[in-house]
């Protein structure tokens, strides 16, 4: 163990305290006591810059009629919520939303659970499996939605050419609004499956193989072991993984921005089929200027990922603590 | 039959069907890749074919010259550069001078601000766009790389991970060692902690800079369409009432080889990353 620390330079006393303090003695006691507080102040400037004066500033900016580059906006106090509730665009793009948040979540958590399973047992060349399995978060979302676009396009897509090969009918996956729901869910499980399941994967094998040995010896196949002592144990991994991806599932809007058939668009889709909460944001803010407007917009959504995050970790919590009862 | 010790040794032994079935899904996540790269080699003539092709066409460079006559893509290139490597520095630093403060500094209110800090991670800071918006306006920023780099010097998660990694990894006696050799605060986290906590640095490093290089809406509301990143000037490329998709996903190809690179030099340390933040949160 070498430090690069020397002695030099130091005086002799020091292990002591001098009686009289001198200069060097109290700079080093103000370093001691200041130091931490300034190597935390970093974050704590930029989270109130970036975090807490924006989500504080967005509910007074959301009590006026503020349109970009007004200087005197006018207070109208709740009248921005109160027309946010009748606004049937709102509530059509918070059920699109939803509706895509659950087409890519509840498959994605699924699949990347058994994925996981399939990737815990002793593979050969078993980092090459999960690197391969993690490729696509390395992809720009920007890229993706583009890819995807083109993939699922009406005419000449590729899915479509395969469809019709196998004879089915094409679909119109971005007229139709659940086909476009399912696309857009396809495309942010292709880069979040895999992400997950090495997520999962971490968690399973910090279960003791002691655990699953007995349970077999006791007579427990495969499918039994994996409810019963692997699906118990991921608990916290599973309340994680859910939270997280409600968070990012009710903020999406790279992935319907980009499926656009009209390139550019906000609208999502032409009678606002595929338009989530916040492309419907970034539309009222930065399309149409109505910043008060789209300030009431992204409180609404934020109360609302609070909601659900913690709706999510009372039942996630349930789900995973039965088995374990009956085991 | 087969004996019960038989059946334990063979535990987690995988089956043949287990390697078809990861194949399938390698082969899925690379698919888009490879699809995105056969377009951009070839001329749009090929999406009206009803058997696409399988291989590449020789048409790539063309279609990747055509990218920079159409966008700043050179500009895009360096601001994207200019700004992952920023705030991938920054980010790695201040994260790892505030871990190690939480980690292994006593300081009144260390555990309230570090509660504080993990609760941080659940705010989602996308819905804070209009008054960043309003206040970079206001700044003169709005425009600038600055309006990109500054909001992401350091992140929540970034602290959260430094502080988890430095509680084990810094001995207590080597600081006490270098304080009683009269080293100052900021000697014993340069030359005593940094050292240590060099691997979670490093990941912390990676996973930064690919998010700050992929990084969409935030540099899409603040950046002009003149001085954009490379996921902003994708963007432009696909706009417009007619889309060139070999020009668009050459583009996409050209934006996503440099990480693809990375990623595969440094795939091992990723997931490792990846599953070492699982078990530790």
């Amino acid at each position: 163990m070498t430090t690069t620390v020397t002695r030099e330079g130091t005086p002799a006393g020091v292990r002591r305290p001098a009686p009289r303090p001198g200069l060097r003695d109290r700079l080093s006691r103000w370093d001691v006591k200041a130091s931490p507080y300034l190597y935390v102040a970093p974050f704590f400037i930029v989270f109130g810059i970036v975090g807490l004066f924006p989500l504080l500033y967005t509910a007074y900016v959301s009590l006026f009629h503020w349109d970009a580059g007004d200087d005197n906006p006018d207070f109208i106090g709740l009248d921005n919520f109160k027309e946010l509730f009748a606004d049937a665009q709102f509530w059509h793009s918070l059920e699109n939303t939803v509706s895509i948040f659950l087409l890519s979540s509840v498959p994605q958590l699924i699949i990347a659970v058994l994925l996981a399973a399939l990737l815990s047992t002793r593979l050969r060349g078993a980092t090459g499996w999960r690197v391969g399995i993690l490729l696509p978060y390395a992809a720009s979302l920007v890229a993706l939605g583009i890819i995807f676009a083109n993939l699922f396009g009406p005419k000449y897509g590729l899915v479509n050419g395969l469809l019709q090969t196998i004879g089915l009918s094409p679909v119109d996956w971005q007229a139709n609004r659940f086909a476009s729901h399912v696309a857009i869910a396809i495309m942010v499980n292709w880069r979040w499956t895999g992400y997950n399941a090495l997520i999962v994967l971490a968690a399973m094998q910090a279960i003791p193989k002691e655990l699953h040995e007995a349970a077999l010896i006791d007579g427990a196949g495969t499918v039994r072991r994996f409810r019963h002592v692997t699906l118990p144990l991921l608990k916290p991994t599973l309340i994680f993984v859910t939270i997280t991806s409600t968070i990012g599932g009710l903020q999406i809007f790279t992935e319907p921005k980009l499926f656009d058939a009209m390139p550019g668009s906000n609208n999502g889709g032409s009678t606002h089929q595929f338009q989530t909460v916040t492309l419907y944001l970034y539309q009222t803010a930065f399309e149409n200027f109505d910043l008060g407007y789209a300030s009431a917009i992204a409180w609404v959504l934020f109360l609302i990922i609070v909601v659900i995050a913690g709706v999510n970790y009372l039942l996630t919590g349930r789900l995973a603590r039965t088995p374990r009862r009956k085991g | 039959m087969t004996t019960l010790t038989a059946r334990v040794s063979r535990l987690g032994k995988p089956r043949k069907a287990t390697y078809w079935v990861l194949a399938v899904f390698v082969l899925g996540s690379l698919f888009p890749f490879y699809w995105s790269f056969l377009v951009a080699s070839r001329d749009n003539g090929m999406l009206t074919e009803r058997v696409p092709p399988l291989l590449p066409g020789g048409n790539f460079f063309a279609n990747a010259a055509r990218v920079f006559d159409t966008v700043p893509f050179w500009k895009a290139l360096a601001n994207s550069v200019i700004v992952s490597g920023t705030v991938t520095l920054t980010t790695v630093l201040f994260s790892s001078l505030a871990g190690f403060a939480f980690a292994k500094l006593r300081f009144r209110g260390r555990n309230a601000l570090f509660v504080f800090i993990v609760v941080t991670l659940a705010v989602p800071t996308q819905l804070g766009i209009i008054p960043l918006f309003i206040a970079m306006s206001k700044l003169g920023w709005a425009g600038g790389l600055q309006a990109v780099i500054v909001p992401n010097l350091v992140t929540a998660f970034g602290v959260f991970w430094m502080r988890q990694y430095t509680v084990d990894a810094v001995p207590y006696e080597l600081i006490e060692a270098a304080r009683v050799d009269g080293c100052s605060m900021i000697r014993i986290f340069w030359n005593v902690c940094l050292p240590a906590v060099r691997p979670a640095a490093a990941i912390l490093a990676m996973f930064t800079f690919m998010m700050s290089w992929n990084d969409f809406l935030w540099p899409l509301v603040v950046l002009d369409v003149g001085n954009p990143t490379v996921q902003v000037a994708l963007e432009k490329l696909q706009s417009g009432y007619y889309v060139d998709y070999s020009l668009v996903l050459a583009g996409t190809t050209l934006a996503t080889i440099p990480i693809l690179i990375v990623f595969l030099l440094l795939g091992r340390q990723i997931v490792a990353g990846i599953m070492q933040g699982a078990v530790k949160g």
